[in-house]
């Protein structure tokens, strides 16, 4: 214990990465298959996103090639293997184009999120006081509100002011998960707040400032990843939702997933299936990734429900004591 | 560490007098949210092709011309008064639309949360109790895979195979037609409309419609039963009391239905409340998707015409409906489980 109190305190940084990661090298049997699987299917859209261009066929809004123009509503063929839109648009590039609307709108609200979520659930947390009772309140009251009200009325708004794009529903969706960071974070802060490590800094006479950064910051931020995950998965169904009111990107901007449903719904009244098979498909398949990377993470980060292999223990001594310890 | 509970009685109390300022908040936000953003709301719901003098008319008939601080302090005003304006576009009186609209949303989210709980109970308490068995990964797969599937996919699916290919249920609306035009009103509610007046034929047009919509929105929060319900269980199975009941000679069977079912379900009672949120977000949804006549249809159609006065009434509503449910589930849960009041 002391030996590795003094390689600590050398390099800060490494070991607390090291024993981040220990847990999910240690993963075992379904947490490990979920953490894979999940991996596997966000790395494969997160490819998809960042190379759309090579692998997509055709322009997300184009409706014609080489002088004439696509059929309308086509069935999957071999020169549009997901069909065609009511606008002749391929479904093929539109989903693929889509992965990277969704993950840019998602990566940008989870980005907003953190950075606001965070910082204040742990000064909310650590000074408490009538600051941390206004700001409960406050974040409270966000979150009993029903998510995608908030979102829809906030992209209305701002839409209405700033214009529809990228920007303003990444800030549509923040909003939404902004409390939940806060919760978690501060709740951990005060009881991290307590721990002896921390009354030793402050005994010690550290700044407020530097003891939230130095000591409280990193021990609260382990359970920020896996809500960050989850959190993904739900702002993708969210960011759809709007698309699918007709609240999140202009249909000229980028291509949307959720819009294109919104469209197709009226398309199966015929029987016409691929316009909204397709892209429903990718949202299903993109946040059961994310959900599955986070419940994996969960599952191997959180000790309430971590299962390892059984290890030796020797009663008596102090070895069961460092085995389950933090 | 003190160990005295506190009286039921001074529970409800608190939870009650916390009710305030937490709705005092709500509307404060949606005041803020809807009046003090950019953009001219009157202008901006008209379309602007009125004259500037009828515009002028209508911002005093809302007395949207009046200092903000006035119409705030009016707003509190008839919000406490049960009265939330009336729309700009159509003229129609919100509570109208509560009214009328209100229990055509009540209807849908009251089958759905039936279909929810029943899946939730029977995959979750499974799945939760044979844990790490095919049963369990079959059961999480189908919550995880449900969780994902936006409500307005599954109702696109759902469409397409029981309204286009088997042809078999209605997928628009909320009666056909002419059950619509024959049905005389009593409380708004169509399925207890046709009850009352024993038109068996209409009960069965409405119940054929509510179908596919609740089933859709059902499955959707039955997955987040689905897996709180299953972590309930494991967490109860490791618990104390019951390894004591089983060093006790209790037989297994018992040990579960018994005693840890029992105990992991009160939790879920306040979940339920808490999902309340995500009812209603899903019922916007699914309310768009079926063409369904409730609230969160007229909404959309109020934020399509930008009419701020619809739209901040029924977000009012909304989140009144929000806060009451949560205390009443609170209450409820501070009564069946004396640990809930610390």
């Amino acid at each position: 214990m002391a030996a590795a109190a003094a390689t600590s305190r050398r390099s800060r940084l490494l070991p607390g990465v090291r024993r981040a990661f220990q847990p999910i090298s240690e993963a075992r049997g379904l947490a490990r298959a979920m953490l894979w699987t999940g991996a596997l299917v966000t790395g494969l859209f997160v490819f998809m996103a960042c190379f759309s261009f090579v692998i997509a066929p055709y322009g997300f809004d184009q409706y014609q090639a080489h002088g004439h123009r696509f059929a309308q509503l086509a069935h999957p063929s071999s020169s549009h293997l997901m069909g065609t839109t009511v606008q002749s648009t391929d479904v093929l590039s539109r989903v693929i184009w889509g992965a990277q609307t969704e993950l840019e709108v998602v990566a940008l609200a989870l980005l907003f999120g953190l950075a606001i979520g965070v910082p204040l659930g742990v000064i909310s947390g650590y000074f408490a006081g009538w600051l941390d009772r206004v700001l409960v309140l406050i974040m409270d009251a966000l979150f009993a509100f029903p998510y995608l009200l908030l979102a829809i009325v906030i992209a209305f708004l701002l839409g209405n002011s700033i214009g529809r794009g990228v920007f303003v529903a990444a800030i549509a969706i923040t909003v939404v998960y902004i409390p939940q960071y806060f919760r978690v974070v501060r709740n951990h802060v005060i009881s991290v707040r307590e721990e002896p490590y921390v009354e030793a800094a402050r005994a010690l006479g550290a700044k407020p400032f530097t003891i939230m950064r130095r000591y409280v910051f990193f021990n609260v931020v382990q359970n920020v990843p896996v809500i960050a995950t989850l959190n993904a998965a739900d702002a993708i169904l969210t960011l759809a939702a709007l698309g699918f009111l007709g609240y999140g990107l202009q249909p000229s901007q980028a291509a949307e997933w959720g819009y294109d449903i919104s469209r197709a719904t009226s398309d199966a009244s015929s029987g016409i299936w691929w316009t909204g098979l397709y892209p429903g498909i990718a949202i299903v398949l993109l946040v059961t990734g994310l959900t599955l990377l986070g419940e994996g993470l969960n599952e191997t980060i959180n000790p309430v429900l971590r299962r390892r292999r059984v290890e030796k223990v020797e009663l008596g001594s102090s070895i069961v004591e460092a085995e389950v310890g933090p | 560490m003190a160990a005295q509970g506190t009286s039921l009685k001074s529970y409800l109390l608190t939870r009650l007098a916390l009710v305030l300022p937490m709705v005092f908040i709500l509307l404060t936000l949606v005041f803020l949210l809807m009046r003090v953003a950019p953009g001219d709301p009157v202008s901006a719901s008209l379309g602007g092709h009125v004259p500037p003098r009828i515009v002028q008319q209508i911002k005093h008939r809302l007395g949207y011309d009046k200092p903000i601080l006035t119409q705030y302090g009016n707003y509190l005003w008839d919000t406490a008064r049960l009265d939330f304006g009336t729309t700009i576009t159509d003229r129609r009186p919100v509570r109208d639309v509560i009214a009328v609209n209100g229990a055509a949303t009540l209807e849908l989210t009251f089958f759905a949360m039936i279909v929810a709980v029943a899946v939730g109970l029977l995959i979750g308490l499974l799945a939760g109790r044979f844990r790490d068995t095919a049963l369990d990964v079959g059961g999480r797969l189908f919550g995880i895979v449900i969780y994902a599937m936006p409500v307005f996919f599954l109702g696109f699916l759902a469409q397409l195979f029981f309204g286009s290919y088997l042809g078999v249920l209605p997928t628009s609306d909320q009666a056909s037609p002419i059950t619509q035009a024959l049905l005389k009103t009593h409380t708004n509610i169509y399925l207890l409309d046709a009850a009352i007046d024993h038109d068996w034929s209409a009960f069965w047009d409405i119940f054929k419609h509510l179908i596919l919509p609740a089933t859709t929105l059902g499955l959707v929060i039955g997955g987040i039963f689905i897996r709180l319900i299953r972590v309930n269980v494991i967490r109860t199975l490791k618990d104390d009391y019951i390894e004591a009941a089983r060093a006790r000679g209790i037989p297994e069977r018992a040990v579960v239905y018994r005693h840890a079912f029992r105990n992991a379900l009160v939790p879920v009672i306040t979940v339920v409340g808490l999902q309340m949120a995500l009812l209603l977000s899903g019922a916007v949804l699914t309310e768009t998707t079926f063409n369904w006549p409730g609230l969160g249809h007229e909404l959309v159609f109020y934020l399509s015409n930008r009419d701020y006065a619809g739209v901040q009434g029924i977000i009012v509503v909304f989140s009144l409906v929000v806060v009451a449910v949560s205390v009443l589930i609170d209450l409820v849960s501070a009564a069946i489980d004396p640990r809930i009041r610390y």
